[in-house]
């Protein structure tokens, strides 16, 4: 393949991830690697490299939609944002230790729980679930605009939130993803919050977590130019598609497709990891 | 519409609620900051794109064995460098150094936000993800 049709074909699979990882809240990220390196051949850590980078501009970009609607919720952002950025600071320095056949391994489990997640149901959105002491003082209870109007919600059990969200950072920087999947554990299992604060605000602090682990990927020259650039404008292209029709979407059925697709590039990865064809 | 008009389920008058309207502004501004912070390096990428893609469009494509990108991809020297030189690759990477500083400068300017605020936790909160971004950055050996 010349380098031509190389970008071509990598800038469109890259606009549909990240439009159906968007439209879905599990993110592109998750599908890029295993892509890049199942259909495309490139190694593991060129794919890590690329993904991270598109993983900050579907960020910024989603982000900059959905703030302003008034759904994400800076503080829960920020406080969670101590736990990612720690953890993803110590996923980047791992990645560089361990083998890619290791790397694979890991990719695969992920991939097989997102699968496993998206399709669980999601929790009932809470409703008068009464405030909880530590979430209070840190004001984190807030509210978002619903179809019925304003909507306020109380967060629920803080430390597990924000142990989970370490972890999330940790895959994050070792993965080159923004671990929507752990994030929907930490966010929407875990403290209670409403689904569209969750997604916009896991969205909103996917970029911050995944600038900690760039520089890492950067100066260890894992970004090559001629590769990030189309996965980073495919995917920022089809994540800002994706994030205006979120609002009023119906995305079961996509769910569904893409958590089968999730599912075998899970299986193809665990394979390649333990038969070192990685 | 202000959100603080929101009726609570379960009002606790010893807590006064937080000043939602300044979230709201702060809100507003962050996602301006963060429009023009992917639009920028995006444009930037484009174009590196066009003069890299101009030069080396029918050479093969092989991403398939790990060399590791030359000292001038790698730190942001060598990007400054190789973007003088007029070189496509140069002006990607450049691109992407701006995206990275995007969520840097939306952690800064929450600081900001949060002291206007008076939110004194908040500011502590943000200076400690402001301080492990730029250990990331300084400590990986990239200002080289």
């Amino acid at each position: 393949m010349t380098i031509m049709e190389f970008t071509a074909v990598v800038a469109i699979v890259s606009f549909v991830a990240g439009l159906l990882g968007s439209l879905t809240g599990l993110g592109g990220g998750v599908v890029l690697v295993p892509l890049l390196t199942l259909l495309f051949h490139v190694d593991i850590r060129y794919a890590i490299g690329a993904s991270l980078v598109s993983v900050i501009a579907t960020s910024s970009g989603a982000a900059a939609a959905y703030v302003k609607e008034g759904f994400s919720n800076i503080r829960i952002g920020m406080f969670l944002e101590i736990a990612t950025t720690f953890g993803a600071l110590l996923g980047a320095f791992l990645a560089t230790r361990i083998p890619t056949s290791a790397l694979a391994i890991i990719f695969g489990a992920v991939l097989l729980y997102s699968a496993y997640l998206s399709r669980k149901p999601r929790p009932l959105d809470q409703r008068n679930l009464p405030p909880d002491p530590l979430a209070t003082r840190l004001r984190m209870n807030g509210s978002f605009p619903d179809l019925a109007g304003p909507r306020s919600y109380n967060v629920q059990h803080v430390p597990t939130g924000f142990s989970l969200m370490f972890g999330a950072g940790a895959l994050s920087g070792l993965l080159g993803i923004g671990s929507g999947a752990v994030k929907v554990l930490a966010m929407d299992q875990a403290m209670r919050i409403p689904f569209k604060v969750s997604t916009t605000t896991s969205n909103f602090m996917i970029g911050v977590t995944a600038a900690a682990s760039a520089g890492v990927y950067l100066s260890r020259g894992y970004v090559d130019p001629g590769l990030a650039m189309p996965v980073m404008l495919g995917v920022l292209v089809g994540s800002l598609l994706g994030s205006r029709i979120l609002v009023k979407a119906e995305t079961k059925s996509l769910r569904l497709v893409f958590s089968v697709v999730i599912l075998v590039l899970g299986l193809q990865m665990l394979y390649k990891g333990f038969w070192g064809k990685i | 519409m202000p959100s603080s008009a929101a009726p609570a389920p379960q009002p606790h008058p010893q807590q006064p609620q937080p000043q939602r309207w300044d979230d709201r502004r702060i809100e507003v501004i962050l996602g301006n900051l963060l429009r023009s912070g992917v639009l920028l390096p995006a444009a930037v990428v484009l174009s590196g794109a066009c003069v890299y893609l101009s030069r080396h469009a029918h050479e093969p494509a092989d991403y398939r064995i790990f060399r590791g990108e030359p000292s001038e991809f790698r730190t942001i020297a060598g990007v400054i460098h190789s973007v003088l030189n007029g070189r496509g690759r140069g002006l990607i990477q450049l691109g992407l150094l701006l995206l990275i500083a995007t969520p840097i400068a939306r952690v800064a300017f929450s600081i900001v936000g949060f002291a206007i605020e008076r939110d004194r936790m908040y500011v502590a909160f943000t200076l400690i993800v402001l301080a492990i971004l730029l250990y990331s950055l300084l400590g990986s050996g990239l200002g080289v």
